[in-house]
Parts: structure tokens; sequence; C-alpha cells
């Protein structure tokens, strides 16, 4: 029977020359995704053994100073080193935007799956919630919860679930829908299976692999969002030192110094396009045919 | 359709205030309130009535175009909206109007030199673009045009009775939104031609002789341009939840600028009614691209619409 699953899965090595990782350096937008993944990495891991300074430690004196060779990338607005700041920084965006995108994941899959498989009123229901959640722009609905729920780390995290969950349900539904016509679906049903069955061995492992393309395209969004949203003050609080609020604090100070915003900018540009470059090598190598389809 | 989202988003907004932990009035209040304040705000927001009427009560008052009095001011929210409003729109029509400017032009030239190096540079321009978020760009820009070369203001909005002054003012906000659409638009542009320029009557047309500037931009890119009007709706969407950021940075006066203070200032009467009004103009625009689209693309009138 597994022998007709829908999905001819494309083949996955991970050693040797045809290896996934060996496939992706060679494309120059893999090869630079993965050094941006791999270095954010390095710096979640090592943050206090990179980073020259306590991200937290004040000098008042020294405040608001340009790159030199004691603050690589100068200071804040009360002295702190920007340069460690961005990189403790790290920490606290992987903790917004992974529980955001897992969060999605997992509620749009539910919704999806719901949706997709059980169909008639329920899908309809969901359809309708969909729809409304995706009549605000993204980050108009973002700010509303957040009005509600109060700024905080957490909450942009769950803001963001909620936001992102629509864009994974209807994936997931629009391939429940292909997979449950296939004949080894009703041939499993014929023989008993329950739908929990069904469901769960059958059918979720056939719609996975898209959703987390989808994830790693998604990452990026969440990390410009939690920036957008703490830059407004609305998000993460100070003195985490998120990229947000950062570059929330840099921007108060743009007219004395220049450079908090421009460093937190740039990391920002580089880490979205690292990831959108992994993430679009990935898919065109795991799942051509989704080439060109998600943008 | 667009109508029961519609009122499902007004029936959310006026449940709001519920949603909120704790007492509305005292946190829309604070510590400043006197049990007279209070008296008259829950009577304003009947939430001494039931929960049903209450709902009933702003949407009915909503369909009639009042939005209820901000209890900060004392002005109607609708004329607070109202003040705000065309500031915003303009802000995201000329986005929108210079990412098609920009972009289809940028599209149609990378698939005319499809993998090219033009089509690479535009390739990687695009996606560096696309993924640069618009607060990003809008710092940037501040920084250089507004800082260091002094060429446009850095903050206000100007006034309409002075043009020339209101563009100044516009320039660099509108470019800051745009930026990201334009790599969007050159993409779908590039992407939708390569498609075109492969169907049969383009061949036909190069048979006949016809000059190639005439294919590309007369003959292919009439068809290509499609799918660009189908994202139309969402774009100026988004380009409006864009614009709350921009606002911010450029100090403008707008919708955007209207929802983050009064999310500071804990103020759910003016805040929910920004928030159905953007709501509204963004089905809206859905609407009115899906039906352009249609008008442009006979073709799609026949087929069942796409669950």
């Amino acid at each position: 029977m597994e022998a007709t699953a829908v999905a001819t899965k494309p083949v996955v090595r991970l050693v040797g020359r045809e290896s996934l990782i060996v496939r992706l350096i060679r494309t120059p937008s893999g090869l630079f995704g993965l050094l941006v993944l791999v270095g954010l990495l390095v710096l979640v891991a090592f943050a206090p053994w990179i980073a020259p300074y306590d991200p937290a430690q004040q000098d008042i004196v020294n405040r608001l100073q340009g790159p030199s060779t004691s603050h690589l990338l100068g200071t804040d607005h009360i002295g702190r080193d920007l340069l460690s700041r961005l990189i403790f920084g790290v920490r606290i965006e992987l903790r917004v935007a992974v529980p955001a995108t897992l969060g999605a994941l997992g509620l749009g899959l539910l919704l999806g799956l719901a949706a997709g498989y059980l169909g008639g009123w329920i899908d309809n229901a969901v359809i309708v919630v969909m729809d409304a959640i995706q009549a605000f722009p993204a980050v108009i609905l973002a700010l509303t919860i957040l009005a509600l729920l109060g700024p905080s780390l957490r909450n942009v995290a769950i803001v963001l679930a909620v936001a992102f969950a629509p864009g994974y349900a209807r994936v997931a539904r629009a391939l429940v829908f292909t997979v449950k016509q296939n004949p080894h679906i009703e041939a499993e049903r014929s023989l008993g299976a329950s739908n929990r069955r069904i469901v769960l061995a059958h059918i979720l492992p056939n719609i996975l692999p898209p959703l987390l393309t989808l994830v790693a395209m998604n990452l990026p969004s969440a990390i410009g969002a939690e920036a957008g949203l703490s830059f407004l003050g609305l998000g993460v609080q100070p003195p985490t030192p998120s990229w947000g609020v950062i570059l929330s604090e840099g921007f108060e100070y743009v007219r004395d110094a220049p450079w908090p915003v421009l460093w937190t900018g740039l990391t920002l540009v580089v880490t979205t396009l690292g990831f959108t470059f992994l993430g679009e090598a990935l898919r065109d190598l795991l799942d051509p045919r989704l080439a060109g389809k998600l943008d | 359709m667009a109508f029961l989202v519609a009122l499902l988003l007004a029936v959310f907004l006026a449940l709001i205030v519920h949603v909120v932990p704790g007492d509305p009035v005292t946190a829309i209040l604070g510590e400043r309130t006197t049990p007279e304040l209070i008296r008259t705000v829950r009577d304003q927001m009947d939430l001494d009535k039931p929960v049903t009427t209450q709902v009933a009560g702003f949407v009915g008052h909503a369909l009639r175009g009042d939005l209820g009095r901000d209890f900060i001011s004392n002005e109607p929210v609708t004329s607070l909206i109202g003040n705000a409003l065309p500031h915003t729109v303009v802000l995201a029509v000329s986005g929108l109007l210079l990412a098609i400017v920009i972009g289809v032009p940028l599209g149609v030239l990378a698939a005319t030199r499809a993998n090219g190096i033009v089509d690479r540079v535009t390739g990687i321009v695009s996606i560096s673009l696309i993924t640069m978020p618009a607060y990003v760009s809008g710092l940037y820009l501040l920084l250089l045009f507004s800082l260091t070369f002094k060429l446009f203001p850095a903050v206000g909005t100007g006034s309409f009775s002075d043009p020339l002054d209101y563009v100044r003012h516009l320039a660099l906000p509108a470019v800051a939104l745009s930026l990201g659409w334009i790599g969007y638009f050159a993409r779908l542009v590039r992407a939708s031609m390569l498609e075109v320029l492969n169907a049969n009557y383009i061949r036909t047309a190069y048979a006949f002789g016809v000059r190639e500037r005439v294919i590309f931009y007369k003959h292919a890119l009439k068809n290509a341009i499609i799918p660009t009007v189908a994202v139309l709706g969402v774009g100026l969407g988004e380009l409006m939840g864009g614009a709350v950021f921009v606002e911010a940075i450029f100090s403008r006066v707008g919708l955007g600028t209207l929802i983050v203070d009064s999310i500071e200032l804990r103020n759910y009467t003016v805040l929910r009614g920004a928030v159905l009004t953007v709501a509204l103009l963004f089905v809206l625009a859905n609407l009115l691209a899906d039906l352009s689209y249609r008008f442009l693309d006979p073709r799609i009138r026949v087929e069942e619409p796409a669950v």
C-alpha cells in the first residue's frame, strides 16, 4: 500500500557528494543562508563567550559613541556595548520566533486537518474564521491583539502564532484534500482503520514536508515582526536586548548617533535575507513542485 | 462573503473590551478617574447592558457611521479617523503607484533578458528589497536623506493646502513603503512574463515582424500583468499595515499613528474604530481587485470560484 503514497519523496541524503548540505553549499544563495544560520546558532550557543561586554553593563561617560577598538560597533544611549547587545539579542529573537512559528504550525495544522478531513460545516466555519483573521493586515491584527494582552515577549510569540496560523491552515487544508482522495487512504479505510489512524499515520506524514518549508520561510518574518512590534514599543520591553528594543531605543537618539539604528537594521536585513535564501534553496531542493509558489 | 467577514470583525471588535483582563473602564481611565467619569464611560459604552445589546449597539451604530466618542479629546471617533485617514490613504496609494511604476518595468526587463546578468542582478535586488522590513528602509532613508543630506523633512505631514510641501513630506515615507513591493512586483511580473512569452500568439507576433518592444510592452504585458492586479488588493492592505511603522518613523499624521497612540493610552473606543476602518478598507480593496481581475481576464468568469 505504501508504494502508492502520493508525494514521491525526493531522496534526501545527509552525507556524501550528493548530500543535502553539499547541494546547498553549491548554490551561492544556499551557501549564504547556511552561513547566516550557522553564524546565528554559534552566537546563540556561545553568546557569553563571544560578546566582549555584558549586554546590560552601562558606561554613561562613553555613551552614544561610534565604532572604536574598545567598542567595535559603538555604544548606545547609556553606554552599553552595541555588539554585545546585538549578540545576546539573537537569543531573544529565537525565543520569540521559534515558539511563534511552531505555534502557528500546530494551530494551522489542527485547523487545516479538521477542515480538510472532516469537511462540511466545520470546513466552512474554519474558512470564515481564517478569512476574518486575514481580513486584517497582519501588522494591524498583531497590534490589536497585543493591545489586549499587553506588551511582553510571550505575548508577541502568541500574537505572531495567531497571525501566521491561517497561512498554515490553508496549505494544510489544500494538501489534505489531495491526499484524502488517494487510493491508499480508501484501502486503509476499507480495512477498518479509525479516523485517528488515517490522519496520524497516513495524512500527516504526507502533508508535513511542504509545511516545514513554510516554517523555514516564516522564521525571518517572525523575527522581522518582533523587531517591528518592539520598535513601536508594543512588543518586547526594555531592558531585554531584543533587536526591536535596540532599534527603538536607538531611534530616540538617532539625531545624536546613527550607529544603533544603522547596525541593528543591517543585522535584521542580513538575518532575514539569509533565512529567505536558505528557505528558497531548501524548497527548490526538497520540493521542486513548489518552486515559485510560496513567494 | 466580504460582508460576512466585515460583520464578524465588527462583533469581535465590539467584544474587545471584554477580552481585556480587569475592568475595562479603570483600564481606560487609569488613575485619574472620578466616579462621575466612570459612570459616563460605562453609560456610553453600554457596559451595564447585556453583552448582546452591546454588540448589537456597536455594530448598529457602526453601520450608521457612528463609532462612538473619544473620552480623552471628547471628539467623535469618526472625525478623528476622518482627519487621519486621507493621509494614510495618500501614503499607501502613492507607495503602491511607485511600486507599480518601478517594479513592473523591472520585471519586464528581467524577463526579456532571462538568466542574463541584468536578470540576476534584479533578482538579487528584488529579494533583498522584499525581505527588508519597511521600518528598516524607512529608518535608513531618514538617516540618509533627512539627517545626513538634509534634502527632505524628517518629521511631519505637511498640509494639503501646500501641495509642494506635502509632496516633500510624502516622498521618503512613500519610497520606504514601496521598496518591498517594487521587488515583489518585479518578481511576479518576471514570472508571468516568462510564461506569456512562450505563448503561440507571441510567436505569431514575432513572425509578423512586430518590433520586440511592442511585443513586450503591448502584447505580452497585457496578459502578464493580470496576476499583479490580483495582488493589488492585498498589497494596498499590507501597505496600510506597513504605514504604521513609516508613520511612526516620520511622525506623520495617519491611521497608523492613531492606532499606536490609542493602544498606548488604552483608548479602546478609538482603537476599535480605527481598526475597523482599516479592516473595512482592506476588505474593500480586495473586493475591488477581485472585480477588476475578473474584468481583465474574462476567462475567470466561467470558472467556478476556487474554494
